[in-house]
């Protein structure tokens, strides 16, 4: 139908428009960027109508994200009582974002040297690739030291999440991701968007807040044979909610025997317990099996280079020749990505972790993170028990671990946390614990207890 | 699609679900049974650990990638021992000296931000850094603008060229009604993968000719006149990668003529503004030419080059609509095409970029430098051609000088470039197109030698 319009369109002398003509002359026929034409009328009027119209009229105005819409939301609000726990960034506790020293440090050091600005080759910083493959499974792990890990620099966790879903896609076509449920909100965009199938494996008992272990591992068994399992290695988001030692231990079993792949997401190394090493336990067990694995890792939260954008996917192959191999289809996915990754935030990491005194440094800070975190934790949990009087448990907030907090507090209830008490977070009821002070623990109580007991 | 990546991409015929074992093996099977690329199958038949023998890898089915061809190019140069060895490869400008270059102004910014102690590295929001994206605009599209004055600009941050490019396509194959793309026949060698994988199909349009080493304007206007009405089209807006061949403005003006009436949308390549004349406005005609007559258009900006950025991966995607409630909604939809692919794009560069935008000296000082890049580029081009002719090389070289940019389209076949690349140690690619950027006065002999010897030796 279009076609035939402007074949109609073309025969009139307006095709030989020049520059000067007024371009708001709206009923010459032909003309410029003509919009496709539902429309089977040929009626003048219609035609007329369609002329100027935009060829993305049709668009419609997408919702805001749900994490990052939420600091949107903060921000237009003008009130004095207002916290913002939305996404996932650590405050200070004034309340301030925070530039770790070492990374400063880093920084001036990098800005001496005067380094230039070369492209990078596609697969990223050698020298970040190979300290942050050291990072996650230690580096005279024998997985290394073989050189059966493929690493690949990718944009923070996401990029790197999305780069092993492509990979997934290409090489494993028909395979399934399992996700918890609950877990991070762009995770399933990820997987749609790189058109693998996904679904999701009970995690969040609602009624002990805490794990739902037998379903958990029953979803996982039920999965298909070589099912990729998406495990969050510590610290899960949004629950807080991990795994013991015992579990992981469990869950690996229940992998192998169903020859299923399993996928970290590393986000939070250090940040959970404010051991680096510790951290990463349950990759070290599984890499520890002999079994394949990927690890997605983000230095996003634990190096706080948010916005440099700075992380890895890492990918445990039974051979040092598949670890090539795989590398170098990676590479190929991340080439008409973006052609190859940015240098700032990889080097600021190489310099840190590639230097004792600068990654001392870096152990020290971290761990000031995620003790103050802890304290956080406490004093919210103090608060809690002080004012409800109504005997409910809030201890999980306790063993909960990590930068989140799952409230148990439903899509109302957050609302109410919102509406009435200007507390943002996010709908499923997590708050991130880094926005929060010891100052405010006593006014965040108060709204929880509110939204809890007075709203459903 | 070369027989390599025909073959790496495992589709099976079957739509029910079999054990994912079946699945490995059938696809090695593919391997084994359909001929292949040569060296993937070398590879798995060869190594000790190989498919073969552990097939309890998960990934014993994917095979070896080939080098990318213009990023391999670098990686075989650097393998090279010889010490007259000559990167002609990837566009990444070199001094006088062969020397990678920061600008003196990016040197400037980036101390100023470093040492700004109330810089924070916060997420930028997933369209990027705001006052960056409104500088890209204006630097492209001009201050002045109807199109930015009526805010029907929507700008967003993105990873350099092809990250604009990517998110672009994918745009448009979510939103658009026409899922061709057109492509000029040469074009840069990542544009097919790029519009592929974010959904578009790919077709081409004639674009050099090599009779002439110029532009073949009556087959580009066919080209394009039988494109089917809505079809994106592919332009590069100055100093044409990898010919160097640009229209003219009398061209551009019959170009946009043509497109309009066939309502074809424009989608500019802007890797080279100020690269190309040494101006940058001048740079930009072509698109502002498209934006005037009040049409759309989709322009996807980079700074690798002419801020020396490259490594930070710095560039804008735009979209020129027709109404500001459309440049909006499309905003909200280019997030949701972000978001899923790396949440928000990295701060360093774009900050790097708004710092020099924003103020007047250092805006001034980086167009000083920038002419003075292309000013050295334009003289190594005639250091070349008078270099060939001083040696007496046959054929017509005077390409070398009327072609624009960073490159030279040579005209050089893949024997030729082989045999330099052997006996010369000069790494190009395999289409003949050499980087001026990465020529010196002192090298310039050398490359003319082998380029003489390469004619004279394999005609």
């Amino acid at each position: 139908m279009a076609s035939s319009m402007l074949s109609l369109a073309s025969t009139s002398p307006s095709s030989s428009l020049s520059l000067s003509d007024n371009w708001k002359v709206k009923t010459k026929i032909g003309g410029f960027g003509n919009a496709f034409v539902k429309t089977k009328s040929f009626g003048r009027t219609t035609m007329a109508v369609a002329l100027n119209v935009s060829r993305f009229e049709g668009i419609t105005m997408a919702p805001p994200d749900p994490i990052l819409g939420v600091s949107e939301a903060f921000r237009a609000d003008t009130n004095d009582l207002k916290l913002n726990l939305g996404v996932g960034a650590y405050r200070t506790e004034e309340l301030q974002p925070y530039v770790l020293n070492v990374v400063k440090k880093a920084e001036n050091l990098m800005l001496e040297r005067g380094e230039n600005k070369e492209y990078l080759p596609i697969e990223g910083l050698a020298a970040f690739n190979n300290v942050t493959a050291q990072l996650l499974f230690g580096a005279d792990n024998p997985v290394i030291q073989q050189g059966k890990v493929a690493t690949v620099q990718g944009l923070s966790g996401t990029g790197s999440l999305r780069l092993a879903a492509a990979l997934i896609e290409r090489y494993f076509p028909g395979a399934k991701v399992l996700i918890s449920s609950p877990t991070w909100g762009n995770h399933k965009n990820i997987f749609n968007d790189a058109r693998v199938p996904w679904s999701e494996y009970r995690y969040y008992d609602p009624k002990t807040v805490g794990l739902d272990f037998n379903g958990m591992i029953d979803d996982i068994k039920a999965a298909p044979e070589g099912s990729f399992i998406l495990l969050h290695g510590c610290a899960h988001n949004p629950t807080g909610i991990d795994p013991t030692l015992e579990q992981w231990e469990k869950i690996a079993d229940v992998i192998q025997e169903k020859n299923h792949i399993p996928f970290f997401d590393v986000a939070y190394q250090g940040f959970a317990s404010g051991s680096l090493d510790e951290d990463a336990a349950s990759v070290r067990l599984f890499a520890a099996r002999g079994m394949e694995l990927l690890v997605a890792q983000s230095y996003s939260k634990n190096l706080g280079l948010y916005a440099e954008r700075i992380g890895a996917i890492n990918v445990v192959c039974s051979s040092s020749d598949a670890a090539a191999r795989v590398k170098s289809q990676l590479k190929r996915i991340a080439r008409p990505m973006y052609s190859n990754p940015p240098v700032h935030g990889a080097r600021i990491v190489a310099n840190i972790v590639g230097d004792p005194a600068l990654f001392k440094e870096w152990k020290d800070e971290m761990e000031l993170m995620a003790g103050r975190i802890k304290g956080v934790r406490q004093k919210l949990f103090n608060s809690l028990s002080a004012k409800d009087k109504s005997g409910k448990d809030w201890s999980f907030i306790l063993k909960q671990i990590g930068m989140f907090s799952f409230t148990g507090l439903n899509k109302s209830q957050s609302d109410n946390m919102t509406n009435k008490w200007h507390v943002y977070m996010t709908k499923d009821g997590r708050i991130s614990l880094a926005g929060l002070s010891l100052a405010k623990c006593e006014y965040l109580a108060d709204a929880i207890i509110d939204s809890y007991h007075n709203v459903s | 699609m070369s027989p390599q990546e025909e073959s790496d991409c495992p589709r099976f015929d079957q739509a029910h679900s079999f054990s994912s074992s079946d699945r490995r093996i059938s696809a090695l099977v593919r391997h084994l049974t359909v001929p292949t690329h040569a060296s993937p199958m070398d590879s798995i038949s060869a190594a000790p650990t190989s498919a073969f023998g552990t097939a309890d890898s998960v990934f014993a089915h994917v095979v070896q990638a080939p080098e990318d061809p213009i990023l391999g190019v670098t990686v075989a140069y650097n393998k090279d021992p010889s010490p007259n060895k000559l990167n002609l490869g990837v566009g990444a400008y070199r001094t006088e000296e062969g020397k990678p270059l920061v600008l003196n102004v990016v040197r400037r910014a980036e101390q100023q931000l470093v040492n700004d102690r109330s810089r924070v590295k916060e997420y930028l929001p997933i369209i990027g850094l705001a006052e960056f994206n409104k500088l890209s605009a204006k630097l492209i599209f001009g201050a002045e603008s109807p199109a930015i004055l009526e805010n029907r600009v929507t700008t967003v941050q993105c990873l350099s060229g092809t990250g604009s490019l990517r998110v672009g396509a994918e745009f448009l194959a979510r939103h658009y009604h026409e899922r061709t793309i057109y492509i000029p026949v040469p074009t840069w060698g990542n544009h097919p993968k790029v519009f592929t994988l974010g959904g578009l199909s790919v077709k081409t349009y004639r674009y050099y000719d090599p009779a002439t080493r110029g532009l073949n304007f009556q087959g580009l206007l066919e080209d394009l006149g039988s494109a089917p009405s809505g079809a994106i089209v592919l332009l590069h807006a100055c100093a044409h990668n990898p010919t160097g061949v640009d229209p003219t403005l009398e061209q551009w003006e019959q170009i946009r003529q043509l497109m309009r009436s066939k309502g074809l949308l424009p989608f500019f390549d802007s890797a080279y503004q100020g690269f190309a004349s040494g101006r940058l406005d001048a740079d930009a005609q072509s698109i502002r030419m498209f934006v005037a007559d009040g049409g759309e258009c989709l322009v996807a900006q980079s700074y690798a080059k002419n801020m020396g950025l490259y490594g930070e991966r710095v560039g804008a995607f735009s979209i020129v609509c027709k109404s500001a409630d459309v440049a909006r909604r499309v905003e909200s939809q280019l997030k949701l095409v972000i978001r899923p692919m790396y949440s928000n794009p990295p701060i360093h560069g774009a900050s790097i970029v708004a710092t020099i935008l924003r103020d007047r000296d250092m805006y001034n000082e980086w167009t000083v430098e920038l002419k003075a890049m292309a000013d050295r580029i334009i003289s190594m081009r005639h250091e070349l051609f008078d270099a060939l002719r001083a040696r007496g090389t046959p054929g017509d070289w005077s390409h070398i000088i009327k072609q624009i940019g960073m490159f030279t389209f040579t005209g050089l076949n893949s024997e030729q470039v082989a045999f330099m690349t052997k006996e010369y140690h000069i790494y190009m690619t395999s289409d003949g197109r050499i980087s001026m950027a990465g020529l010196s006065s002192r090298t310039v002999p050398h490359l003319a030698d082998a380029i003489h010897a390469a004619v004279t030796r394999m005609g």
